[in-house]
């Protein structure tokens, strides 16, 4: 059987300072969305940003979602910072 | 109806359709935004746009349809483009139409404060010296508040 994942997309200037559109992770370790970012965090370097105070918005299969939202296998969970389009 | 693009378009094209919604119609207001030589840097010579397919559409139809429950709304257009974009490129196009002004005013600015505020696009300005990623403003995030 395959381990259930988790589909991880970074955008805008996160995706160009982590060097990562992508990642696919292991769905049993991230409860919520403030785990995740934790995990992605203990990577160390430009990942430290993650939960260094810099504004980071979060998307759970393309709608808004919060820290304390959780997440589930086969969620989609994109990282990306606050928007600026029009 | 949405339309995420990298082509230009043609705002008179996009008036002319709105014109043509139906004989209730009694107002319609457009907006149109460029790229402009300043943001957050001077000098700027052109952007590049950045999006995440599926979401933003998604976000935008939903700025649409409360529109519809707040403002009486015949039609309303969207279209913003991505990818590179030069000095006066069109960017984004809000067309509302409706039976009065007052409506169609309201309509049409509430999905540009929002769209500015929730619609998943990022920009990039270019300039001769580099490029930068461009800061949420406080200001747009006051002004899209102001419609809660």
């Amino acid at each position: 059987m395959t381990e259930p994942t988790l589909t991880v997309r970074f955008f805008a200037r996160l995706r160009e300072e982590l060097g990562t559109e992508s990642l696919t992770l292991p769905a049993s370790e991230h409860q919520t969305v403030a785990d995740l970012l934790t995990h992605l965090a203990s990577r160390g370097g430009a990942w430290a940003q993650l939960t260094g105070g810099q504004p980071v918005m979060v998307a759970i299969n393309q709608s808004m979602a919060k820290p304390s939202s959780p997440v589930q296998p086969g969620d989609e969970v994109a990282f990306f910072p606050p928007v600026t389009g029009g | 109806m949405i339309s995420i693009q990298t082509d230009d378009f043609d705002a008179g094209a996009e008036y002319e359709a709105l014109r043509g919604t139906g004989p209730g119609t009694g107002a319609i207001v457009t907006f149109s935004g460029l790229v402009r030589d300043s943001g957050d840097l001077s000098g700027v010579t052109g952007l590049f746009l950045e999006h995440y397919p599926g979401m933003t559409e998604q976000v935008i139809q939903g700025l649409i349809d409360e529109a519809g429950r707040r403002w009486d709304v015949q039609r309303a257009r969207v279209i913003h483009r991505v990818g590179q974009l030069a000095l006066a490129d069109q960017i984004v196009f809000v067309g509302v139409c409706s039976a009065h002004r007052g409506d169609a005013f309201a309509a049409c600015e509430f999905i540009m404060d929002a769209l500015k505020t929730s619609a998943p696009f990022w920009k990039k300005e270019i300039t001769r010296e580099g490029e930068h990623w461009v800061e949420q403003k406080e200001s747009d995030v006051a002004r899209s508040r102001n419609w809660e």
